[in-house]
């Protein structure tokens, strides 16, 4: 374990309420349910995502952030109240957006001639149970063909309220990607020209790529056994 | 929420058709269909077309409003080949992820793994390190495969075409490539051969002779189906003009790949955002500007060609780079196993065997604990793209420092490009729903996952 596990261990989670926290690892090893014979088994460490990063960004980063505030607090609405934080992670620039201004935000990433990313590849959802107030987090990934230039943009919701502006209206690209964000993860995009399951068949109960979704295990004929589903199977985790 | 219940689906529900007037037709005589529909005074005629109809290219469905032969509104419907591709690669280790997101663009699989891979590499930060000779490797796999699934694509849209014959010369060229495809990874699909750090092994001896052997014949096939095709009156009758999709429409609905360099944006991942060292080799990216079905089979003919330069370039660089390692150095990473070629295919290396088996205790702890634990990926997220066949394919990976991937997102080319289909096909003719959906090329392994 890096240097950096440790001291996420020092303070605890609530401290740093933006940073996802994706698992809490236990012992040392991964395995669970066979009892500890290591001395390592009460170790507790949450893992949690790279946090928000400071300025500099680096390269392109920065000019692109600049040209958002500025637009942002030309509207009216103000870079603050539409950017969570800023993160730069493996030379990939993420912008963490609040819900409200998702599609502000979309649009001035369009239209500006210095930002301009022109082309949506979607949306993809992800589930961190642990996250709490927070569970479920939209990723819009655009690209920029005239300027060469990828980002991310990422909208938390929570799972009691899970409601986001749908980005059809600037990219209608998503339309089929939101489908299937909420067919997945039950994340409701309002104002989505038609929000119905696309790859479950519509009268399906639940979001499979949920992480708590019960998966199922496989009755085998010997004594009423089974096999139990894969997420309780004995593995490393 | 726990409160969740799965159960198998039921029939489609009949209560909001209650009253509608409907028939079944499933094939027939469209005469008595067309006299059922006077008799009913239903104009408004609904056409379901799939998802088990050999001419959508799969199990895809489409719904269709016809107003005698014109289409008044399509509407695409998918989701019949969903498996849960994604889902399970979250209980599998990071290596065995390749296995799955191999089968999901079956006509193209490499081009999964090798994203998956990159993306894989990125979270680690072990980009820089993999080897020359991987990289020309996976340059090699990714290329013969784009000319074999734009093959498949000439196939299987002359076949919806009625033209048997360019099917039987399109997949006779495509064996030839998969026969090469075979001799590296022992499969001719499906293969798995390309791993976080490099490629499951290294070319077999005489590999880029063979290959060199099969690229003479396949320009031979290229030149018959490009005679048999291009100028032939019918062939441009049936393409040109139909399934129009501008420059604007492709930006708007993120279509990419071939449909999108039709419309004359030579948007191509590998000389935008170079991947394996593409930006070190010497190639086009083809266009065309009428942006309708005809443009779209110049566009991937023109494309195979450019891949076969390609492949060329890459053939003397692995002559020249024969014996280098195909694996990062770091053993934390590096599969262990080793594979070998023997008479009746691929199979265990008896070397290796030996080597754990018989002499180094220490080689088989390794081996046991990578293969079984795998290794563990540093938490974070990344995003990596690859031009494949049929446009660009995204790899969205999020890793809880795990030995498994907390979540992969494949944005399936196919997937997206599909959306198009009801602004190629309304106004057309209902023949013209087979040609333009033919030119998307959509595979459904693909769009469903």
């Amino acid at each position: 374990m890096s240097e950096e596990t440790k001291d996420v261990v020092a303070t605890s989670p609530q401290e740093h309420p933006l940073l996802e926290v994706v698992a809490v690892r236990h012992g040392m090893f991964g395995t669970q349910g066979s009892g500890d014979t290591s001395g390592y088994g009460g170790l507790v460490a949450p893992v949690v995502l790279p946090g928000p990063s400071e300025r500099p960004y680096g390269g392109w980063f920065d000019e692109v952030v600049d040209i958002l505030a500025e637009l942002l607090e030309e509207s009216g609405t103000g870079y603050a109240q539409a950017v969570e934080y800023v993160v730069v992670d493996r030379g990939e620039l993420t912008l963490s957006l609040h819900r409200e201004h998702l599609v502000e935000v979309c649009k001035h990433l369009r239209d500006d001639p210095d930002l301009r990313f022109e082309l949506s590849l979607g949306v993809s959802g992800v589930h961190y149970p642990l996250d709490a107030g927070r569970e479920l987090h939209a990723v819009y990934h655009l690209t920029s063909v005239t300027h060469g230039r990828r980002l991310r943009l990422e909208v938390a919701v929570s799972e009691a309220d899970p409601h986001l502006p749908s980005t059809t209206s600037v990219y209608p690209a998503n339309d089929w990607h939101e489908r299937e964000t909420f067919d997945f993860f039950g994340i409701v995009f309002d104002g989505h020209p038609g929000l119905a399951r696309i790859e479950m068949p519509d009268d399906w109960v639940g979001h499979p790529q949920r992480k708590d979704y019960p998966l199922g295990g496989i009755p085998v004929e010997y004594k009423g056994a089974t096999v139990p589903p894969a997420d309780e199977r004995r593995q490393y985790r | 929420m726990s409160t969740q219940n799965p159960h198998a689906t039921r029939p489609v529900a009949d209560d909001e058709a209650f009253g509608v007037p409907t028939f079944e037709a499933n094939g027939g005589d469209w005469s008595e269909i067309a006299a059922e529909a006077a008799r009913l005074g239903e104009e408004r005629i609904v056409v379901n077309m799939g998802p088990q109809h050999p001419s959508t290219h799969g199990v895809l469905r489409l719904m269709l409003e016809i107003d005698g032969e014109t289409v008044t509104e399509a509407r695409a419907g998918i989701g019949y080949l969903h498996t849960g591709i994604e889902k399970n690669m979250e209980y599998r280790s990071w290596t065995q992820g390749v296995t799955y997101c191999t089968r999901m663009d079956y006509v193209a699989p490499l081009f999964q793994e090798a994203g998956y891979c990159l993306a894989v590499e990125k979270l680690l930060g072990v980009t820089d390190q993999v080897t020359e000779r991987a990289s020309q490797i996976r340059v090699l796999m990714m290329e013969l495969n784009r000319i074999a699934s734009h093959l498949v694509f000439v196939a299987t849209g002359g076949n919806e075409l009625g033209a048997t014959t360019i099917m039987i010369l399109g997949f006779q060229a495509r064996e030839e490539l998969l026969e090469v495809l075979e001799m590296v990874s022992g499969l001719r699909m499906n293969h798995a051969y390309i791993r976080p750090g490099g490629v499951a092994q290294d070319l077999p001896p005489g590999t880029t002779a063979f290959t060199r052997e099969k690229l003479g014949k396949l320009r031979g096939h290229l030149h018959q189906l490009e005679d048999l095709m291009l100028e032939n009156p019918i062939f441009k009758l049936r393409m040109q003009g139909v399934g129009y999709l501008p420059l604007a429409a492709c930006m708007a609905l993120g279509v990419t790949g071939p449909l999108l360099r039709a419309t004359g944006l030579p948007y191509d991942v590998r000389k935008s955002d170079p991947y394996s060292g593409y930006e070190t080799y010497d190639f086009d990216i083809p266009t065309a500007t009428e942006a309708d079905s005809y443009a779209r089979v110049i566009v991937r003919l023109e494309e195979m060609y450019q891949s076969i330069r390609i492949v060329e370039q890459v053939l003397d660089r692995l002559d020249a780079s024969a014996g280098q390692p195909v694996m990062v150095a770091d053993k934390k990473i590096a599969w262990p196993a080793q594979l070998a070629v023997s008479g009746d295919g691929m199979g265990n290396s008896a070397e290796h065997i030996k080597e754990i088996m018989g002499t180094s205790m220490e080689a088989l702890i390794h081996h046991f604990k990578l293969v079984t634990e795998g290794f563990r990926v540093p938490a974070g997220q990344v995003f990596q793209t690859v031009e494949h066949a049929r446009g660009e394919l995204g790899v969205h990976l999020v890793s809880d420092g795990g030995t498994k991937p907390y979540r992969a997102h494949f944005r399936d080319p196919s997937f997206n490009n599909l959306q198009a289909t009801s602004v190629m096909c309304e106004g057309g003719q209902v023949a013209d729903v087979v040609v333009s959906v033919a030119s998307i090329d959509p595979v459904l392994g693909g769009v469903d996952r």
